[in-house]
């Protein structure tokens, strides 16, 4: 039996999560909004040319491993990431880091898990999740979106740790190796304020950053003349993606909110951050608003309103440029 | 959000489990808190859920008329399409497609049976038999 002792916290999404309660494990004491701001994970981005499930993709953060790899860059923290060519080789890779007494991190398909209610069983490949023991057949689980840890068996494990397909985690496994004395948050917080912000207001293409949002509003305008039952699944699809896969809230907004906040704090209450933590808080509640307008006209018999639904999203869109501007206030000042 | 404004709607959809959500305490700062769920998301699942629930019964139906192999069932009741048992497998669709008829699937070599076991996560003689749900086909 190999079971170290490990602190589960539950927390809105899954990779960033996974990092906050992993280096919370190796000393280091980051929040999950810290982590997932310091990665600069928030983003907005819509690729209808990318079909996942018949729908084209929306996404409310950066790709995934990017808030591993990202803190590993931002915060000069070593991490290891290793992946397998089979999962003979994954199973033993894992065994014997848990028999170190390692904890890690890894990457599975939320399909495969039997922990998961059917209700929440999709086929998505990029879910996080810490492995901190094993006893013969069982694995213990701190997955980060539940309230209490887990347990898993080894076949399912193993499958979803070897799910096929689009993000496929081939076995991943990581964990920190190396971490610096002093971790100079401040000028990290600088940094990832002005990525995120600049690539938010600046994004040269226009299928994602704040154009990715006025794209997919135009987008919506167009569903008019699409099958009914498309056009709601459509609609039905952009909320799951905003609030179903564990964003915190309004696709992450919330989060953002509470990491601007946190930043403010540590720079001894500077208003200009207090003030872009509200207008985010703001944001979110107006994506919320938007979320629950789709809801509605998901379950009326009437006729959607495409152009009311539009209209909201090019608002919303406008009303968060307001918040990057702010953002880069700060920066302005450092 | 203020926390006092954080849905607690017990969704279904959760099933008796929790998220996190960040909101506002009184004093304004920002804090993770539990939801039960909230409607407006509950309604988005469901008809997701309901949209695979509808493909999958009506493939049930279609392999009882003997229109499609059983394959074609499994893929929907395991909640994939086409294209993802495609990435899954490697296989290319077309043949995938080819498999849907009952006279190839009927036919099949065990090498490539087992391919599509492999990536259901089921034996490969569970595969050939349609394994039968409370659905009434018109």
């Amino acid at each position: 039996m190999n079971v170290t002792k490990f602190e589960h916290s539950h927390f809105a999404h899954c990779e960033s999560g996974v990092m906050s309660s992993l280096l919370r494990h190796y000393g280091v004491n980051l929040s999950e909004p810290m982590i997932f701001g310091l990665s600069s994970a928030l983003t907005f981005a819509y690729l209808p040319f990318i079909k996942i499930g018949g729908m084209p993709l929306v996404a409310y953060r950066s790709l995934p491993k990017s808030i591993i790899k990202n803190i590993q860059k931002n915060l000069k923290i070593k991490m290891k990431l290793e992946t397998f060519s089979n999962k003979e080789k994954g199973e033993q890779r894992l065994n014997q880091l848990l028999s170190e007494g390692k904890v890690v991190g890894a990457q599975t398909s939320v399909y495969w898990l039997p922990y998961f209610p059917p209700e929440m069983r999709f086929h998505f490949n990029a879910h996080n999740l810490v492995v901190y023991g094993r006893e013969k057949e069982t694995y213990f689980i701190s997955d980060p979106v539940f309230e209490n840890s887990v347990e898993c068996d080894k076949e399912s494990l193993l499958k979803a740790r070897f799910a096929k397909g689009m993000m496929a985690p081939k076995g991943l496994l990581y964990y920190p190796v190396d971490i610096p004395k002093d971790i100079d948050i401040k000028s990290a917080i600088v940094k990832s304020i002005t990525k995120t912000a600049k690539s938010m207001l600046k994004t040269p293409v226009p299928i994602s950053g704040l154009k990715g949002i006025r794209f997919l509003a135009k987008s919506i305008l167009k569903l008019e003349k699409k099958d009914k039952k498309y056009a709601k699944l459509f609609l039905g699809h952009i909320v799951r993606m905003q609030e179903e896969i564990g964003t915190g809230g309004a696709g992450f907004r919330y989060i953002y909110a509470s990491y601007l906040q946190e930043s403010s704090l540590l720079f001894d209450n500077d208003a200009i951050l207090e003030e872009s933590s509200n207008m985010m808080l703001e944001v979110g509640d107006k994506w919320r608003e938007f979320a629950l307008m789709i809801a509605k006209s998901i379950r009326s018999k009437k006729d959607i309103d495409f152009e009311a639904i539009s209209n909201k999203l090019i608002f919303i869109s406008t009303e968060e440029e307001k918040v990057y501007k702010k953002m880069l206030e700060f920066i302005g000042t450092k | 959000m203020d926390i006092k404004n954080v849905p607690q709607d017990d969704s279904s959809t959760y099933a008796k489990n929790k998220k996190a959500i960040y909101a506002k305490d009184e004093d304004g700062s920002l804090k993770v808190i539990g939801s039960s769920g909230w409607n407006v998301e509950e309604e988005v699942t469901k008809q997701a859920l309901d949209d695979l629930k509808q493909s999958a019964e009506d493939a049930y139906c279609k392999v009882k008329k003997g229109e499609k192999s059983t394959l074609y069932y499994y893929m929907f009741a395991l909640r994939m399409d086409l294209q993802l048992l495609s990435e899954i497998t490697g296989f290319f669709k077309w043949t995938i497609k080819r498999d849907f008829k009952p006279s190839i699937f009927e036919k099949i070599s065990d090498k490539r049976l087992s391919v599509y076991a492999e990536a259901m996560g089921k034996e490969n003689k569970d595969l050939k038999i349609l394994q039968e749900i409370n659905y009434e086909c018109n």
